[in-house]
């Protein structure tokens, strides 16, 4: 039986859809039906192609380009020059000794940064969705108050922080008044390192939590039920079910959080500048000041360093797809 | 047939007024106090004077002028004109204004500073008008000076004398930071000139890696841990991010504080009677030299402009004699204009204080080196500026040695130059 609305939205729909109908009949006469439906995904295609791919081929062609022009056409081509830049360095593990010193200071600041914020976020957004998944008082609250941070623009998190972590900040007046003496936190490298992670944590971890807790009630109950009259243990529990039920949960978690990790810039930006010296500088950040924000403008530099991290970030994804479908299989 | 008629003497007549009907330029302006304001006020005179000209002024942050205006311009899409400090940086996009204005006017006007807006090409190309001269200097709180009953050092007094007697202010008066620098490779230059550096040969030739160059170096980071500069400014930010002091000034947190000429609105307007403040230049280095940077903002139209004409035309009109002098008094700027200077400028409403400093600061011209007039003047001097914060930044905080960090430094430009090649 068919409501008024249906029966509303059926008058509008019909002349279109026979409207359609139309030339639709004419082309699949024309192409056959089996290429019928590369019409369908020709608007995507045709969007796809001009957002993501029309951008992709033009980095390409940047990365291969030298000087300071923004115009392609005004470019000299340089083959894999800016890639060779980046790259040549006598000990990887010391930045000092590679030619683009500055790129490979932001690369280990990245993966020290990602390593420890994705480990760490990862970790307490898995027990705050544990804690919230489980019938506590004013639940819908806690929930509320641990996704509020996600909310908020990443420059406002950032200042947010600065004003408490600031030589005159909150956090100092606090400690001045307590007896025990402020402390210059974003003057000190580790500390403003530190503090970056802690931001970055606070900031994102709501989204997380929201997957997890998404992930947690999507496990049938009684499993639960029957581990609790086989009289398992909380841990057991968790070990044995929780946690493979929902590694598919936590294997999406993982690459967005690493993703994201690799991406970060704004926040951080706002919040130290990428100082003190370069303790907080991260990859992005090198691409956004080679390219856009120094003088002069490398694109080319820039261009190649972008897609050497997008190359990183294809294989970490590739990695991360191969091990779950390994542990799918068993 | 009637409306038809109608109608085709209209679109005829539409037709012929469109280029005489309004002809919006677009100026992209910066404020370091009140300039903007300043320029739309006088530019209503210019709207009014001439029917059918709209000049828009686009208020911006520094950092827009500095960043996106000559991504804008590489892509053909920027402002008609623009209030900019990269003065011969941006010089392949400038408009010559020779065709439309007085050369011998502008000449007799604006003299060698025509010359930092022709960039590396040279020519005798009129691309810009220099609407306000800075020169950089130290402001110090002479309160404290008077509350510790440290003597000030004399006007030759160089920058060993004025450290020391900074640290013993500080000290006596409990105050923070005794001195403190701009992060900014230009307010870094006049001292680096001071111990000697060259910076910019007189054959053209630039180089951050001199003796001098690396004797201010090394002195900075010195001054920078042992807690004679405030370490908050240089090792507090990343990159080439610019990050004043002018803050702590104010608040009374700092003895001696080296910026420029153009803070004084700011502290006129912003210390008022919380303590004494005066002007006293720049210090004299090692070399005997004591040299500031000479700088500045200036005017300048764009040849991607759809009315060149119009543009020379407001430019042209800010030039004139008797708005530049108007512009200059309300703003509190140095004045570029040799006709204007001459004449003197009677600073509306600056404080006597405010009034000293800026005459304070047009003394100091004097004493400008060469050297920094080169640097000044050099088309790829904002590659330099950027490479000098961010790598002594590192040597501050210790990332690189201040040998390295001077090593690091001739490559980078090394890299800048061929990249602009």
């Amino acid at each position: 039986m068919r409501s008024k609305g249906d029966s509303i939205l059926l008058q509008v729909i019909t002349p279109i859809m026979r409207a359609i109908e139309i030339p639709m009949l004419g082309l699949q006469r024309l192409l056959g039906i089996n290429h019928l439906a590369w019409v369908f995904l020709l608007p995507n295609l045709l969007l796809f192609g001009l957002f993501a791919f029309f951008p992709v081929i033009l980095n390409v062609s940047y990365a291969v380009t030298g000087g300071a022009n923004v115009l392609l056409v005004d470019r000299p081509h340089v083959g894999a020059q800016n890639f060779a830049q980046l790259l040549d360095c006598a000990n990887y593990l010391d930045p000092n000794s590679c030619r683009e010193d500055k790129f490979w200071r932001a690369v280990w600041n990245t993966t020290w940064f990602v390593t420890l914020q994705v480990g760490i976020m990862v970790a307490f957004s898995l027990l705050t969705a544990i804690v919230l998944n489980r019938e506590i008082r004013a639940r819908g609250f806690f929930r509320a108050v641990f996704f509020f941070p996600v909310l908020l623009s990443p420059v406002v998190v950032a200042l947010i922080w600065k004003w408490i972590l600031q030589r005159e900040g909150v956090l100092n007046a606090f400690l001045d008044w307590t007896g025990v003496g402020g402390y210059n936190w974003l003057v000190d490298a580790d500390w403003a390192f530190g503090w970056s992670v802690f931001l970055s944590v606070w900031a994102h971890m709501g989204f997380y939590t929201l997957i997890l807790l998404a992930g947690l009630q999507a496990i049938p109950r009684d499993v639960y039920e029957a581990a609790t009259m086989d009289r398992a243990s909380a841990w057991r529990v968790f070990r044995r079910i929780t946690l493979p039920l929902l590694s598919p949960t936590m294997l999406v978690v993982l690459v967005l959080a690493l993703i994201k990790g690799v991406q970060t810039f704004d926040e951080v930006y706002a919040f130290t500048g990428g100082g003190p010296g370069t303790a907080t500088t991260f990859i992005i950040q090198y691409i956004y000041e080679e390219g856009f924000a120094g003088a002069p403008r490398l694109f080319g530099l820039a261009a190649a360093a972008s897609l050497l991290v997008a190359g990183v970030l294809v294989v970490l994804t590739l990695v991360q797809l191969w091990l779950n479908r390994r542990s799918a299989n068993g | 047939m009637t409306h038809l008629k109608l109608f085709g003497t209209t679109a005829l007549a539409l037709t012929l007024a469109a280029p005489a009907m309004a002809q919006e330029i677009r100026f992209m302006c910066y404020s370091d106090g009140n300039e903007c304001e300043v320029y739309d006020d006088v530019l209503s005179r210019f709207e009014a004077a001439n029917p059918g000209v709209d000049v828009i002024v686009d208020v911006v942050p520094y950092q827009a002028i500095l960043e996106n205006l000559p991504v804008q311009l590489a892509a053909g899409s920027g402002p008609d004109m623009a209030k900019v400090t990269d003065l011969g940086g941006l010089s392949q996009y400038y408009l010559d204004l020779a065709p439309h204005v007085d050369r011998a006017y502008w000449e007799a006007a604006f003299g060698d500073t025509l010359g930092w807006y022709r960039g590396a090409a040279g020519g005798n190309a009129i691309n810009g008008m220099h609407s306000q001269l800075t020169i950089t200097g130290a402001f110090v709180n002479a309160t404290l000076f008077e509350q510790a009953g440290v003597a000030m050092p004399a006007a030759d007094a160089s920058w060993d004398d004025w450290a020391a007697a900074a640290r013993a202010v500080a000290a006596a008066t409990d105050t923070p930071f005794p001195m403190a620098i701009d992060r900014t490779g230009h307010r870094f230059a006049g001292p680096a000139i001071s111990y000697g550096a060259a910076i910019v040969a007189e054959d053209g030739t630039p180089t951050l890696s001199d003796e001098g160059f690396a004797a201010f170096t090394a002195q900075f980071v010195e001054w920078n841990n042992d807690g004679t500069m405030a370490r908050d400014v240089w090792a507090g930010q990343g990159g080439a991010t610019y990050q004043d002091a002018a803050q702590e000034f104010i608040n009374g947190e700092l003895v001696f504080y080296y910026s420029g000429s153009w803070q004084v609105g700011r502290m006129d307007s912003q210390v008022g009677d919380l303590f004494d403040w005066r002007v006293v230049g720049s210090p004299c280095g090692p070399v005997g030299v004591c040299s500031g940077m000479p700088g500045g903002a200036g005017i300048v139209g764009f040849a991607q402009t759809q009315h060149p004409e119009t543009v020379a035309a407001v430019i042209d009109f800010l030039a004139q004699e008797d708005i530049y002098a108007e512009v200059t008094a309300r703003t509190r700027n140095l004045p570029a204009h040799l006709g204007v200077a001459a004449a003197g400028v009677d600073f509306e409403g600056a404080s006597p204080a405010a009034a000293a400093a800026l005459s304070a600061f047009a003394a100091d011209l004097a004493d400008v080196s060469p050297a920094a007039f080169r640097y000044q003047g050099y088309a790829n001097n904002r590659a330099m500026f950027g490479i000098t914060a961010e790598r002594v930044s590192q040597a501050i905080v210790g990332e690189l040695s201040v040998e390295d960090a001077v090593a690091r430094m001739a490559s980078d430009l090394e890299a800048a130059l061929a990249a602009v090649k």
